[in-house]
This record gives C-alpha cells, structure tokens and sequence, in this order.
C-alpha cells in the first residue's frame, strides 16, 4: 500500500483523514499513486491534475523523503521507501493567497 | 407557511440563509465548504431542494457540488468541462491570440422544466449543459463557434459568460451574456447564436459601437414579459423592447450609471433595481452612501433607496450576480457586498436590514422563495 497525504481541503472533499492508503501496481510513480488515488477517491479528479493534460495543477508540490519531486517526470520512479510504505507521498498545496 | 432560502457564495465558502415568509428572523447556515471560493449557488426551479454550488480555486480547480436537501448535504458532481474540438484562441488583453482555457463556472442555471438539466456559464467563456445533473457537461459549442469568437477579449474579472437567461415562454430561445464580447441570442436551442448589441457604445473600443465587444455586466428579464430586457453595462443602463435586436439607454437621473447588478421586481415588470458604483477606477458607492435606486417606469426615471442602509463612509461593491428579488408580497429584494454584508428589504426596497454583516466577501446571492 502506498501512503499519500492530502491537504487540508482535499480531505475534506474526500471525506477523509490526513493521509490514506491505496493500491498501487508496479511500477510505482507519480502517475501510477495518482491514478489510483483518483479510481479509489474519485471526487479528487481534476483537483490534483487538469482532467485533459493530467499535468500537476499549477499551485500544487509532490514531496517525498524531503525532496520536491513537482518537477520530476510523471513515469519517474518514487522512491524506494515510498514505494514500500515506509513513508508518504505528499500533496501539498501553496502557501499563498489571502 | 411560505419561506425564503438565500443562498450566498463567498470568497471563503457558501451560506443558507433561511427565514419563514415574514422574512424578520433569520437562519445562517454555513460556511459550506469554509475557506474556498464559491462562486454561484443556484437552485432548481422545478426541485428547489435541489442545488447547485461552483467551487473554484486557483489550488484545485473546478469542483461542482449538488444538494438533493436543500443545502443541508451536500456531495461533488462532475467538473470535466472540456471544450468541444480544437477550441482555438481568443484576444488577450494584450490582443494576441490566447489558447482557449477553461478556468471556472461563474453560473449556473437550472432548467425550468427538468430538475437534471443545468446550464453553466463559464470563463474562458463557453455555455454547458447537464442533462444528467451535473454529472456530465457537453459545450453548446455553437455560441463558441459564432465568427466573432477569436476576437472575444476578457474583461478584467476574466472572459467569463456570467448570465444566463433561459425564455420561459420559448424553450428554443436562451440570452447570454460575456465580458467583454457583449449579449447572444439563440432562437434554436442554441445551435446557432447572433449577438444583439446595437444600440450599445462602449467608449473603450477602437469602434464605441461595434457589433461585438461591449463590457455587459449583467441583464435580467421578468418572466412574464421575456421580450424586455434590461442591462446593467460597464457604463450605461439600458433596455430592449425587442428580444435584444436593439438597445435604448435609461441610465436617466441616476447619480453614475457604472455598476454590476440589475434584477426585476418579481410583480411589476416595469419596476427595476440597480446598485450605482462611482467609475470603473473607484469601485465603491458615489460619496461613500451605499444606495439602491429603483425605478417605477422600466428606467430613466429612479429614486434613492437608502433607508436602513449606511450612508457614510461605505465602501464596499455589489458584484454583478450578488442581488435577487423573492416572489412574495411584497416582493422581497436582496442584495450582498464584498464588504460581506447581505442585506434584504422585504418592501420592496423601501427600506432594508442587514441579514448577516460580516460574512466573507459575498460573490453572488441567489432567492427561493418556498411553498
């Protein structure tokens, strides 16, 4: 199972917890936790990614193992220790706004 | 027993205001979905239990929600709205060509006969339908595809098609209106589409009276009487007799003639409401008094309504879809402020009360009025 934590208004659309686990098949990558996370919480399509483009929305950073991985190719692989459960993929929304 | 239900979306989330038909105490129900922008709650004329509420953010995009209760519950319908085809560009404000891209729902407007068919005016704008309630959204491409298209050019909120007003004596006839490309009309349900802008003049354009590309900011008819319409321009009040096929200013005695918004009396056709703003620089009330002014002849002709509202020092605006008028007797108007207050007159404007004061930056303000 993969871990993924969501920020605060998307659990809240979700109607879930801070973090969630989902299913994910080899190989594990952005796409792959996303497609996932959108099948098993599919209130979250086109909240995380544009619908058409599937690109990150704009205003929104993945973070693993204390590294940015936004920029990162979306088939790229996640970390190993994300990969095992041992630690979280994170959305993180924009300190920004008013 | 009658009873009002006011819905208010907000700049941080939306609020049901309830009240029984005496319309003195209220019920403030919210925030829904705090700290998000809600652009637009409307409900459906034929199920009033059944809602529609835009949530747009810049972090997370489009989100629809439905009530079926009446704004008690609340869960997420689709938010797909993907052009139909190549969308193509249209004019940024710079007058280059710029790609065609969805960016939120400014409007909904719910079918008068099916509780499942919804309307959604959207920016960049583009006009869909559900015919499933929300579920599904196809674009009307036809208003899209009219040949002045690629020349739409945004206004500065956006280019958003903001109003949507369906012909409750013709279902083949919808008016629509987009800042900044003006007002369309459909006569075939929406296949093809002419805009019905003469009689406008817009002096921001190379061309004040262009056929297309006037800043409309809002019209509004009586249902009874859908061949009037009434505008509230960028500057100028004005009104059709003819469906649109030309306009006729009324702006008459009033102290500006900017502003947002314009409703109908619910009962007198002719009796109509408007908010004046001091400019298009000073978006707040000439000299600071916060005054609605009514008129009883269809324009021209109109008084200053400032009993129960401030009168000094107010400087707050009323966006364009933040007033709605109830259909009891007599006839209920409401309207809310980026300065979060949502005041409501249950004579008809004679004087007002504010119904909640220090709610978030109100965006829009919708009515229904229940049996």
């Amino acid at each position: 199972m993969i871990r993924v934590i969501l920020p605060y208004h998307l659990r809240n659309l979700a109607g879930v917890g801070k973090e969630v686990s989902v299913d994910v098949d080899k190989p594990v990558t952005q796409r792959s936790v996303l497609d996932a996370l959108e099948i098993g919480y599919p209130m979250l399509r086109g909240t995380i990614r544009d619908h058409a483009t599937k690109l990150r929305r704009p205003m929104l950073r993945f973070f693993a193992c204390g590294e940015d991985l936004s920029h990162e190719p979306p088939d790229s692989l996640l970390p190993v220790e994300v990969a095992s459960g041992r630690e979280p993929f994170l959305i993180v929304g924009a300190i920004a706004g008013g | 027993m009658s009873g009002i239900r006011v819905l208010v979306g907000t700049h941080k989330g939306a609020f049901v205001l309830t009240s029984d038909g005496t319309r003195k105490k209220w019920n403030v129900s919210g925030p829904h979905f705090g700290g998000l922008e809600i652009y637009h709650l409307k409900g459906s004329p034929v199920d009033p239990n059944r809602i529609f509420a835009s949530q747009a953010s810049d972090w997370f995009g489009q989100v629809v929600h439905r009530s079926d209760d009446g704004g008690k519950t609340w869960q997420t319908v689709g938010n797909e709205f993907k052009y139909d085809g190549d969308p193509g560009t249209h004019r940024w404000y710079d007058d280059t060509p710029h790609p065609w891209e969805f960016k939120r729902v400014w409007h909904f407007e719910p079918s008068m006969s099916d509780p499942d068919t919804v309307y959604a005016g959207v920016e960049d704008a583009g006009l869909f339908r559900s015919s499933d309630g929300g579920g599904t959204w196809q674009e009307i491409a036809g208003l899209r595809r009219h040949a002045s298209g690629p020349n739409w050019a945004p206004g500065a909120g956006g280019l958003c098609l903001h109003t949507i007003l369906l012909d409750p004596k013709n279902p083949e006839r919808i008016f629509i209106a987009i800042s900044a490309a003006g007002v369309f009309r459909t006569d075939d349900g929406g296949k093809t589409w002419q805009p019905i802008n003469r009689g406008l003049r817009s002096d921001f354009m190379p061309d004040p009276v262009a056929e297309v590309g006037h800043c409309v900011h809002r019209i509004a008819m009586h249902r009874s009487r859908p061949d009037v319409l009434f505008m509230q321009k960028h500057w100028d009040v004005m009104r059709s007799d003819n469906s649109g096929e030309s306009w006729q200013e009324v702006s008459g005695n009033l102290p500006t003639d900017f502003g947002f918004v314009i409703d109908v009396h619910a009962h007198e056709p002719e009796t109509i409401y408007v908010v004046p703003i001091k400019s298009d620089s000073e978006h707040f009330p000439p000299e600071g008094k916060l005054r609605v002014y009514r008129s009883r002849t269809g324009g021209n002709d109109w008084e200053a309504l400032t009993k129960g509202l401030p009168q000094r020092d107010c400087f707050v605006n009323v966006l364009r879809d933040a007033m709605a008028v109830d259909s009891l007797d007599p006839c209920g108007v409401y309207f809310g402020t980026t300065g979060g207050q949502v005041y409501a007159s249950a004579t008809a404007g004679d004087s007002w009360a504010p119904i909640v004061r220090d709610l978030p930056a109100v965006l829009s303000v919708e009515v229904q009025t229940l049996s």
